[in-house]
């Protein structure tokens, strides 16, 4: 069993949750992922590995509830534990195997979007402990979904935060920045890592693609066992096929097929749907099914 | 003397029509009294050829007698001398082309029913609370074993009756390997026979970690160097489901087999009080042929679908166990041989499966396999409405472990590669046996690799000194 240490909500939809899971954060790297599932008739659900301290043995995951599964795991509270939680599964951020000679002459730009700003946090501050300081857009619908503002200005070079609709500083997509800062504020970047929902990561690789920008996304598709076992989290890169989960998560952002990618997201909606309608309804005992005696 | 002629006691089952729709054991077994009468046909040879044929060796004709004793007792501690999963081996073992396979009775009528045999004393066993133990004392040597499964339940198990003390690690959150993820309840129970089975081993000695992924969480080198074991024993198991590499593939609907019985198996998808995902498809084609074939399409039946297994070659070259092939039979697995799919055909506007393109195919000259060759017949592609395809063509080796370990040689096909007497792989100290070794094959198989894993491993650390 592990145990709920922390619990803290980022932003209207987005929680963050300390576990006491040693073994994980002993050997974790930026980039990694974990799967986390409550109890004996729970999903296993994968979630990237938001931070670690290796001394105190916890490990930080952040999520935003949307089944079943993540609306079970926000029951959950400080002093609960949770069945399982194993990892690290996956390969660490390529960064992590660089010369740091070389990242050091590199200039690096994240884009976070959404919850996809907790996975972007430890390489950035990876980065910054390594004596880099990358560049960080973070985008967000509106002001209430931003996040990690403050941790994240404290380990990157420049911070650009912009919505969708305006509410906070700039109004715009993550694209409208990255387009603005190479074309009219003369920057020059050799890697863009950028991780969040796959239709903003889809946009994203276009943009980037037009100034020759290689592209690093982490993908989050489908999985069952992490462990290569399965192959429901498959995915098209270039001209093969990849396991998410012993492949990835990252992978060259150019090279995806985000079409097959997305819709393999959509696999299992229907299923999901009439399982959390039971499940809500199954919570307040009045669904309006029409069933009830 | 000539033998009289007397043939197999029939094993009860449910009724096909009736367990079409359930996830309930199929066969039901021996009672007492069936178990005892078929037991009386041992002709209790000499030379009995079916320990020969046996991977584990069983003493069989020794325990045979012991039940026709009503000896039930005396009988489960001569199979668990040589086997630590009796109650699984009886259920999943192809026996046909092992120990019942040799029996000589079989000249005269048929073979003895072994397998229903083993299965009745370990069930017996079971209801009578009566589990195997270990060792007396520790001999202060500790040995990792790495996976659940049957080779490494094997392994520990031997080590722990030799005094070792054993620690299992298990990728998944559930102890059993393929006994849990792989093989569907109907089959193989899970509560009541596999996890039965695994507290046996555990009351041995055998202390059984999960969430443990080797290789990720640690590796073989910190197990060794910073964790104290002297020893490491590789059961990991198959590894990546394999596809065939045709258009459409990674459509929604295609599903591999073990993503298919995971979700079925392990995650109890087709129970309610589970949350798991599963697609309940209309109408579904498996392509392959094997056993773990005929689970994914007996499973897909129970859970609603009309199901169309696809196969290369023809009824006689299916890989799997004949009992299983015959279940499906009756269960109303439509087989349609001699054809292979070239083509996923896809709804482009959802992503989803709508149908699959069909060659037919015929059987030409043996190939290196022995088996007649596949031959496509050109022109004549046909198509086959489906809302679902299950993959079930094998696995390749998960480089989880290979890739993190060095020194620990893998062959061509990047199966670890290990000497079959005592496991004994290319790195000191560590063994290795199973699906991680062969390649995709039988549970009685790799537990035959976990028995010699455990004696080269027991003979590699008292040479230690």
């Amino acid at each position: 069993m592990y145990k709920i240490t922390k619990k803290e909500q980022l932003s209207a939809v987005v929680w963050l949750m300390e576990l006491d899971a040693p073994q994980v954060a002993a050997h974790c790297e930026p980039g990694q992922f974990v799967i986390v599932r409550t109890s004996e008739e729970g999903e296993r659900v994968p979630l990237t590995i938001c931070d670690y301290n290796r001394e105190t043995g916890s490990l930080t995951i952040v999520f935003q509830p949307l089944g079943v599964a993540t609306e079970k795991l926000l029951e959950y509270g400080v002093g609960d534990e949770l069945a399982d939680v194993v990892g690290p599964l996956g390969l660490a951020s390529e960064l992590v195997d660089e010369d740091p000679e070389v990242l050091k002459n590199m200039k690096i730009l994240f884009v976070a979007g959404g919850v996809g700003t907790a996975p972007v946090y430890p390489q950035v501050k990876w980065l910054h402990e390594h004596g880099v300081d990358a560049d960080v857009i973070i985008g967000a619908r509106n002001k209430d979904l931003l996040f990690f503002e403050n941790e994240m200005r404290a380990v990157a070079g420049n911070l650009y935060i912009t919505t969708d609709d305006g509410s906070y500083v700039r109004k715009g997509l993550v694209t409208d920045v990255i387009t603005d800062l190479i074309e009219n504020q003369g920057k020059k970047y050799d890697r863009c890592i950028c991780i969040g929902p796959m239709i903003m990561m889809k946009f994203c690789t276009l943009t980037t693609k037009k100034y020759d920008l290689p592209t690093i996304v982490s993908m989050n598709p489908i999985m069952v066992d992490g462990t290569g076992m399965c192959g429901a989290c498959r995915l098209t890169v270039g001209d093969e096929i990849k396991f998410a989960c012993v492949d990835g998560p990252e992978f060259d952002g150019h090279k995806i097929n985000w079409a097959e990618a997305m819709k393999r997201m959509q696999m299992y909606k229907t299923e999901e749907g009439r399982a959390k309608l039971a499940y809500e309804e199954g919570k307040t005992h009045h669904g309006g099914c029409g069933h009830c005696h | 003397m000539a033998i009289e002629k007397k043939p197999r006691v029939p094993v009860r089952e449910q009724a096909p029509e009736v367990r079409a729709h359930n996830f309930d054991e199929v066969c039901l077994g021996y009672n007492e009294e069936e178990a005892v009468a078929e037991a009386s046909r041992c002709l209790n040879c000499k030379n009995p050829l079916c320990v020969q044929g046996c991977p584990v060796n069983i003493a069989i004709p020794r325990f045979i007698e012991q039940v026709k004793e009503r000896h039930f007792e005396e009988a489960y501690h001569i199979i668990t001398e040589s086997s630590a999963l009796p109650a699984v081996c009886g259920r999943v073992c192809p026996q046909e082309s092992q120990c019942e396979g040799k029996c000589i009775r079989a000249r005269i009528d048929e073979p003895i029913a072994i397998g229903k045999l083993e299965r009745f004393v370990a069930d017996w066993a079971k209801e009578n609370h009566i589990r195997p133990t270990g060792a007396e004392k520790t001999n202060g040597h500790k040995v990792a074993v790495i996976g659940s499964g049957p080779a490494g339940l094997t392994c520990a198990g031997d080590l722990a009756k030799l005094g070792y003390e054993v620690t299992i690690f298990e990728a998944l959150h559930k102890a059993g390997g393929v006994l849990s993820y792989g093989i569907p309840e109907f089959r193989l129970p899970k509560d009541r026979i596999v996890a039965e089975e695994v507290k046996n081993v555990e009351s041995m000695g055998v202390k059984i970690v999960t969430d443990f992924i080797v290789g990720k969480s640690m590796t073989i080198d910190e197990l060794m160097e910073e964790e104290g074991f002297e020893a490491v024993f590789i059961g990991s198991g198959a590894g990546l489901p394999m596809f065939m590499g045709i258009p459409g593939e990674n459509a929604n609907g295609v599903f591999s087999a073990n993503e298919y019985l995971t979700r079925n198996n392990l995650m109890k998808a087709y129970r309610d009080d589970y949350d798991t995902p599963i697609y309940k498809a209309k109408k579904v084609v498996i392509v392959g042929g094997g056993n773990v074939a005929m689970d994914a399409a007996r499973t897909a039946l129970r859970l609603g679908a009309e199901v169309h297994l696809v196969y290369r070659r023809s009824l006689e070259e299916l890989p799997a166990r004949k009992e299983e092939v015959h279940h499906a039979m009756e269960e109303g697995i439509i087989f349609d041989v001699l054809c292979n799919p070239t083509e996923i055909l896809v709804d482009e506007e959802t992503g989803w499966v709508k149908g699959v393109r069909l060659i037919r195919m015929e059987l030409g000259e043996p190939d290196a396999s022995g088996r007649r060759r596949p031959v496509p017949v050109e022109g004549s592609e046909f198509e086959v409405e489906c809302d679902a395809v299950i993959m079930s063509l094998g696995t390749s080796p998960n480089p989880l472990i290979s890739s993190t370990t060095a020194g620990l040689d893998i062959n061509k096909k990047k199966c670890i590669v290990a000497e079959e007497a005592t496991g004994e792989t290319s790195k000191t100290g560590v063994y290795a046996g199973g699906d991680a070794v062969t390649g995709a094959a039988t549970v009685i198989l790799a537990m035959g690799a976990g028995k010699a894993g455990a004696r080269g491993i027991d003979e590699y650390i008292r040479s230690k000194g």
